[in-house]
Order: structure tokens, then sequence, then C-alpha cells
């Protein structure tokens, strides 16, 4: 696959081996990685085809030892790319050529839970599901579950204000921390938030949160915990239409009801699904529906005979509630399997991550299946239906010239769609490299600039992820010009 | 009801060009909070009305000067509601004025606070700029969260123009619960029920009873208030509803109180603050235990360092009463001091956004 490289505005005013040996001087040896064999890891996160190899990767043990990597960065003026566990889907943890970069994955301690206060103080590196089975001695746990919780750090969580199938009842990771211990590119260490659940001054906090590190370097963190409900069952539903399917989700909102997670699947998704996770899934339906309600086991009886009822009354063709936590189970495995399940039938697919109001739904997914046509490349969605946020899986083959760029294309003209409906171009994975482009299509230059201002606010020599995130603004132009046009819809907010 | 923005944006761009202070003023029902800010007036209360309102995407999307009496009608008509129970203020609270104080009731620690509601907005910055950031869906990670950055900046950080929220269903039904009891016992009682999954959506302590709120699907209420109905008297539904409402509303006798009333919002599990026997009684404990009330004749740095031991920060949230609806105005800082570096983050921040300095100087701080 071709690399894509980003511009540079900066050029290491040092050698990397001399850079190395200054390091080395405060980091163990092993942990300044010069060799390109051992670099090679680092060259891109999840979001594979966007890869640059890294002018050197170091693994700092110590707060102090992150200090002096940034002061020591930032006196020579050499780009930092901090990481977690690389598990992104944008780009933002793609290394600078000339950079650093800079790996927080010894940082992977829980430093305390704090079952009084329900709160948890962890180390950046910690891994999001750890968390949770840590707490869970106490009857307590994490809420944001993004699907790559096993994997991904709860730093890198704080950088893409990560989501998950929890959201709409539960929040992002930016309602679920408390307070975070934060260095500047000048070394300097901050306290931002506090245990109590607000704090003097500017709202920090939520400026740092899903800032993809171009603020600075999270050291420590102290999320909420909250208690595990008691019970949860989930109903599943099937339609032969999407409108049908996203117009009952309406139907249970006005019911009163939050779910505690509601996904939707198209007929693509369900079949690639239930060939892969063999649950039961009904592979003649055009959507699918799974509805988590959870609680008291007074209250989730209540809610699941409500949801059943909505589901029946929306014309659902087929209805199913768990029996039991084995059932409720493996009606998620085909969900949460979805994606290597499309990853079966296509050598390679690209996902997007777009929102949407939900009211656009089967117009949105109507024009997708028109731009599939068109750009001779099919697509299988799987939705965050509770909270309007699309993930459009876009099949392709890397080996056919020009494939991905075809199918690159298409992820643009979608996330184009999605702001023309009044959404926006990314929900959970964050603008990273990969769509620095789409920035032009949300934000006008005042708000650019603006965001560079604020960039600046925190570090002034721009040295944290440079070229991610926002675009410079003298790029925007050619950016705009580049961008395919969705066909036009009208968001008339009040109709 | 009208969009006045074009008006409001034009006052902002040239206070900016002539390099004059503004002072945002919605409805006028916080001017007790915060430091005075000198300025030329900047009215919002006129740019108001609702812009949007999609009950079955759980949104709503205002002008800045939208009574939240307004809201609440118009939300409690689709049997939905605002999820941080502001305080209306006698119908004078506005939306934009709810945010840049952020204004949160009793529910805030289960339901979230008024930041955590927010979108998007809308505002315009201090070079008389008119930006949009976040939207008006769930999720949207697109640029930096300048929209919840607002909840607290009383206006520091630009005219707040237009807020899209988040919206939730009103509960089935609530219940309450009161009972005598110590400070010590009620924090207690406050920590183990943190830790459970019962629909609770207000704990509060004050003039020594304990009271708790349930709320949610009737069967869940019923259940969680069998249980510990036990260990609290009976009360009237009506008595119980006017003491939420008069707490959301701050007009529990505790704050008519001529003394100034200190905000202190610290762990929720610290133990009772280390007060004079004497002063225990002009205390209210709410939010679960991490939002405290003083009455009294404090020294700023006195209640500052209450906080601290307890994991928080205090502010001196309304000074002495004077007549009628007068407080007398701060003279020094009336929120916590912050350490030396994140003053000079907060003074580069605000540059950022305004630089040159005209929106509600000195409101927030001194020497912000």
């Amino acid at each position: 696959m071709c690399p894509i490289t980003i511009s540079h505005t900066q050029l290491m005013t040092i050698h990397s081996s001399e850079l190395a040996k200054e390091l080395r001087s405060f980091v163990a040896a092993d942990y300044v990685i010069e060799d390109e064999e051992t670099k090679r890891p680092y060259a891109c996160d999840g979001l594979s085809t966007y890869c640059e190899m890294p002018g050197l990767v170091v693994l700092p043990e110590t707060v102090e030892q992150v200090r002096q990597v940034l002061q020591t960065c930032h006196r020579l003026q050499v780009p930092v790319v901090a990481r977690g566990a690389g598990t992104g889907l944008s780009a933002g943890a793609m290394p600078h050529r000339d950079g650093v970069v800079l790996s927080m994955a010894k940082f992977n301690q829980i430093l305390e839970i704090d079952a009084d206060a329900c709160t948890a103080r962890v180390q950046p590196g910690v891994r999001n599901i750890v968390i949770s089975e840590q707490a869970t001695d106490y009857g307590l746990y994490y809420a944001p579950d993004p699907s790559s919780q096993i994997a991904c750090t709860i730093g890198g969580n704080i950088a893409e204000n990560s989501g998950g199938v929890h959201c709409l009842k539960y929040g992002l990771t930016v309602h679920n921390v408390l307070s975070l211990e934060l260095l500047t590119m000048e070394g300097e260490l901050l306290t931002i938030g506090s245990e109590a659940f607000d704090s003097p001054g500017f709202d920090l906090l939520a400026l740092v949160i899903g800032s993809e590190g171009l603020l600075g370097i999270v050291t420590e963190i102290t999320v909420r915990l909250l208690p595990t409900p008691p019970l949860a069952r989930v109903v599943m539903a099937a339609f032969d239409h999407v409108e049908k399917a996203g117009d009952s989700v309406g139907a249970i909102i006005e019911a009163g009801i939050i779910p505690a997670g509601l996904e939707m699947m198209d007929s693509h998704a369900i079949k690639a699904a239930e060939d892969f996770a063999k649950v039961g899934y009904p592979t003649d339906a055009e959507a699918l529906l799974l509805c988590e309600v959870d609680g008291t086991v007074d209250e989730v009886e209540e809610h699941i005979a409500t949801v059943a009822r909505v589901f029946a009354e929306a014309g659902a063709t087929h209805c199913r509630v768990s029996a039991d936590e084995a059932e409720r189970l493996a009606l998620w495995k085909g969900r949460k399997s979805a994606f290597p399940a499309v990853g079966r039938i296509s050598p390679d697919y690209y996902c997007m991550d777009g929102t949407i109001p939900r009211r656009h739904l089967a117009h949105v997914l109507m024009s997708m299946q028109a731009m599939s046509e068109r750009y001779g490349l099919r697509v299988a969605n799987v939705f965050h239906a509770g909270d309007g946020n699309l993930h459009p899986l876009i099949l392709f083959d890397a080996n056919i010239p020009g494939e991905f760029e075809r199918a690159e294309a298409f992820g643009a003209e979608i996330l184009n769609l999605c702001v023309a409906v009044g959404g926006c171009i990314t929900g959970e994975h964050g603008v990273g490299m990969e769509k620095i482009r789409q920035m032009t299509a949300q934000f006008n230059d005042h708000e650019l600039a603006q965001f560079h201002a604020i960039k600046r606010a925190f570090d002034e020599l721009e040295l944290l992820n440079p070229g991610k995130g926002i675009p410079l603004l003298k790029y925007c132009q050619e950016y705009r010009a580049l961008q395919p046009r969705p066909q036009h819809t009208q968001n008339k907010a009040m109709d | 009801m009208a969009d006045h923005s074009a008006a409001i944006k034009a006052q902002v761009e040239s206070a900016y060009q002539q390099q004059r202070p503004v002072n945002i003023i919605g409805g006028g029902s916080k001017s007790f909070m915060g430091r005075v800010s000198v300025g030329e007036p900047l009215n919002l209360a006129q740019h108001s009305g609702i812009v949007a309102y999609e009950p079955t995407e759980l949104v709503l999307t205002a002008r800045a000067g939208t009574p939240i009496t307004e809201i609440q009608q118009v939300l409690a008509a689709h049997d939905q509601q605002l999820a941080f129970e502001p305080p209306a203020f006698k119908g004078k609270a506005t939306l934009g004025g709810t945010l840049a104080g952020n204004q949160s009731g009793p529910c805030r620690p289960w339901q979230g606070s008024v930041r955590d509601a927010v979108l998007g907005v809308r505002l315009i910055n201090g070079r008389g700029e008119h930006l949009k950031f976040g939207g008006q869906v769930m999720k949207n990670v697109a640029g930096y969260d300048l929209s919840r950055l607002q909840a607290g900046a009383m206006g520091c950080l630009g005219v707040i123009t237009e807020i899209s929220l988040k919206v939730i269903p009103k509960p089935a039904v609530s219940s309450s619960l009161m009972v005598t009891m110590s400070e010590q016992d009620a924090l207690v009682l406050m920590t183990s029920l943190r830790r459970r999954a019962i629909p609770l959506s207000g704990a509060c302590w004050s003039a020594g009873k304990i009271n708790l709120r349930l709320a949610g699907a009737e069967s869940a209420v019923n259940a969680a208030a069998k249980e510990l109905g036990a260990h609290f008297d009976a009360t009237s539904a009506d008595a119980e509803q006017d003491f939420w409402n008069n707490l959301r509303e701050q007009q529990l006798s505790f704050f008519s109180s001529d003394q100034p009333i200190w905000r202190l919002s610290v762990n929720p599990a610290s133990p009772p603050l280390p007060l004079h026997y004497s002063k225990k009684s002009q205390q209210i404990i709410d939010w679960g235990g991490a939002q405290r009330w003083l009455a009294g004749d404090f020294k700023f740095e006195q209640v500052q360092l209450l906080a601290q031991q307890a994991k928080g920060h205090a502010s001196l949230y309304r000074g002495r009463n004077l007549k009628g609806e007068q407080r007398e105005p701060a003279k020094g800082e009336v929120f916590q001091s912050l350490p030396a570096p994140l003053q000079a983050l907060h003074r580069r921040v605000k540059k950022a956004v305004d630089p040159a300095g005209i929106l509600n100087p000195g409101r927030l701080y001194s020497w912000l």
C-alpha cells in the first residue's frame, strides 16, 4: 500500500543518533530505539494505510523521564508524537519522520481505586478493560467501552475522547474523567480537573480530552467509576426496511427509555456477522437492531417489555429477547465481530466514522448505496443507532491499483454527506491524519484559526503531533477544492 | 424571540476595534456570581428562542437568551427534561447564563452537569467572529471542544449565542425520603448509596435532616423506596417536592441568610468539614457530599483551605445580603486561586480566544 506522507514544517535540528545519545543520558539505553527493525512496529497505528518511520522511539518509565524527553525535544525543536496501544483508527499516532514517538506503554499501573469516592487513579498506559476488571471487586466499573477495549489504553481514550456502545446512556470519555496530570511541551506538570465534580477557572479538562495529543502529554488520570447494574438484557429485532428500523429507535426514545446500548446493522453486515459468528441473526433482514437495557431487575423487566412492544408496533419481522446472560452475550457476539466478519468477505475494508441526526438515516443509507454503485465498491454498515454514529465499512482490494484511492474518495464523500445533513466527520475515531482534509467541510477558516490559536496557547512551537487534527490554513483552499460533493441535502433543523 | 446575533456580533466587533470591554448580560439572574466586570453592557436577553427541538433525537437547540423556564415547558410537553436540573431563578435564568455559570441542580452527580449535556455552541469570540463548535449529535470529536469549555467560564471565552443540548426523558415516577440524621451519619449513608445501583437522583443533608430522592422506572423506584423507607419518616409528597424545588432554586431558608454564602466543591467521600460547632447549622451538603454550602463570615483563605483539605475548591458564591436583591460586591478574588503555571495557561487560553481582553474582563479572576 502506498504510504501517505505528511508535509514537514519542522526539521530535526539535530541528527537522530545525537538525540538518541542525549535521551540515553536519562532513559534506559534499550528504551531509546534507533534501529529500523525495532522502530518498524511504530510506523503506523490501527490505520495501517498511513505509515511513516519515526526518527526515534522512546519509552520512558517515569514521569520525570517524560518531562526530560519533552524538555529536550522542546529545546532542540524536535516534534513529539505520543502513542498508547496504537489502536487508533485515524492515524493520530502516525510518526513524524523527523520526530520522536513517545510511547507511554511503560505506564501501565492502576495506582488506586477509591471505592468510597467511586474513582480510579490510573496511569495512561493502562488498558481500558483492566480498569473495569480491577473495579469489579468493589461492584464498580468504568463505563466507556470502545470496541478495542481489550487493547486500547486509557491515555489513548483521553486523546480521542473515545465512546463505545454505551455512550448514549453513560457518556463519552469526557463525561467519565475527573482529572488529569498533564505535561506541557515545555515540561511543566499541570493538574487539570480535581477530585470534585468541577474545577475553578476554565474547564480545561474538556479542551484536553479529545485533543489527539496536540496539547500535552497525559501522565495520570482519575476516572469516575459507576455501580455495576445488577442486570442487563438485550432485545434483537429484525426489519424488512431500514426506515422502519430507524423509526423504531425514535419510538423507543419517545417511550421514555434510554437504552444502555442500541446498535443497528444493515443487510451486508448482518450476513457477514451471521456467517462469521453463527448466532442466529435472520439473514433475510434488511436491518437488525440490538437494544440493551440495564438496571435493577424490576427496572429491566419493565423496560424490556416496553422495548419488545415498540419493536412489534414498528413492524419488526422477528424479535428475540435474551433469556439469560449466555444468550445476551451470544446476540452481542455477532455485532462485536462485525468488523472481522466483514474482513472475511473482502481483502481490505476502510472503516468510516461519521455521525448524523438519526432522522436522516434512511436518506443517508440510500445515498450511500448510490455512491457504492458509482464507485463500484461495496459498503456494509454498522451503526451506533442510539447516538447517530455510523460506521460504514467500504470494501476494497488494495492489490488492485486505484481501489484504495477510490475507497478514500468514497469515504470522503460519505463524510461530506454527514456534514450536509447536520452531522459531523468523526464521532469517535478522531481526525488524526486521515480526516484532516474533511475538517474544511465542517469548519470555516475562522474556526480553524481559533483551533490553531488554542493549540499555540498550550504548545507555542507546535511540536506536539504536528500536522494532525487541525489542517493548516494554507492548505484549506486546496482541500476544499478537492472535496467530492455529496448530493446536497438541506439541514432543516425544525422540520 | 428573535435572532439578534448580527447586532451582538457588530457590537463585539466594534468593541474589539476600539479595545473597549463589554459586560455580557443575559437575564441578570446571576449578577451576584463572580466578580464585578466593568464594561459596556452587551445584552443577550432579546436573543432568545428555541431554534430546533427533536424529541426523538433527544436534542434541543436554543439561543443563549432563552429562559430556562421556556425550555422546561417545551420539553415537558414531550415528557422530557433538562438532565442537569438547573435553577430557573424566578424565570430570569437564561440558557447562556446557565452554561456560563455552570449551574446544575441536585441531580448533578447522577445525571451530569450542564457541561455534560452540551453538544455544541455558536459563539462570538473576542475578535467579533461568529463561530460554531460541536454540533447537534451526541458524538463529535472533530476539533477541540470549545463548547464544553464555556461551562463556568463566565463569558470570558466568548459570547455564547446558541447552545445545543442533550435532553432526557422525564422519569416515570419519583419519590422522596427524609429523616433526622447527624452530618457524620448522613455522609456515611451517602457514600454507601454511591456504590449501589439504585435510581437515586438527589441526596442532600440540610437542617439536620437527610433527604433522598429516587427517580426512574416505577418498579425500581418502588423497590428502592421500600428497602430504604423502613429507616425514614413518612412525608407528604408536596413537602418533598417543595424541598427539592427550593434546593434547586436556592430558596431554602439557608440561602436567605444575610451572611456571605460559600460554595465548596469537594471529593464526595470527604468527612465532615472541621467547622466550629456553632457553624455547623449553617451548612447544606448536596450532591451526595460533593457540594457543600456554607453561610458565614469566613475569611476566603480559611474556606479555601477547608476545600483543599477535602480535595476540592471553594468560591464565594454570593456576598453579604444588603437590601432587596442587592449583594455586597466582591472586592477581592471569589474563585479558588490557581497555581502559577495554571494561571499562565489560563491567560494564554483567554488571549487565544479574546486577544484584546474585552469579554467580561475580571469577572472570573482579577488577572483574567
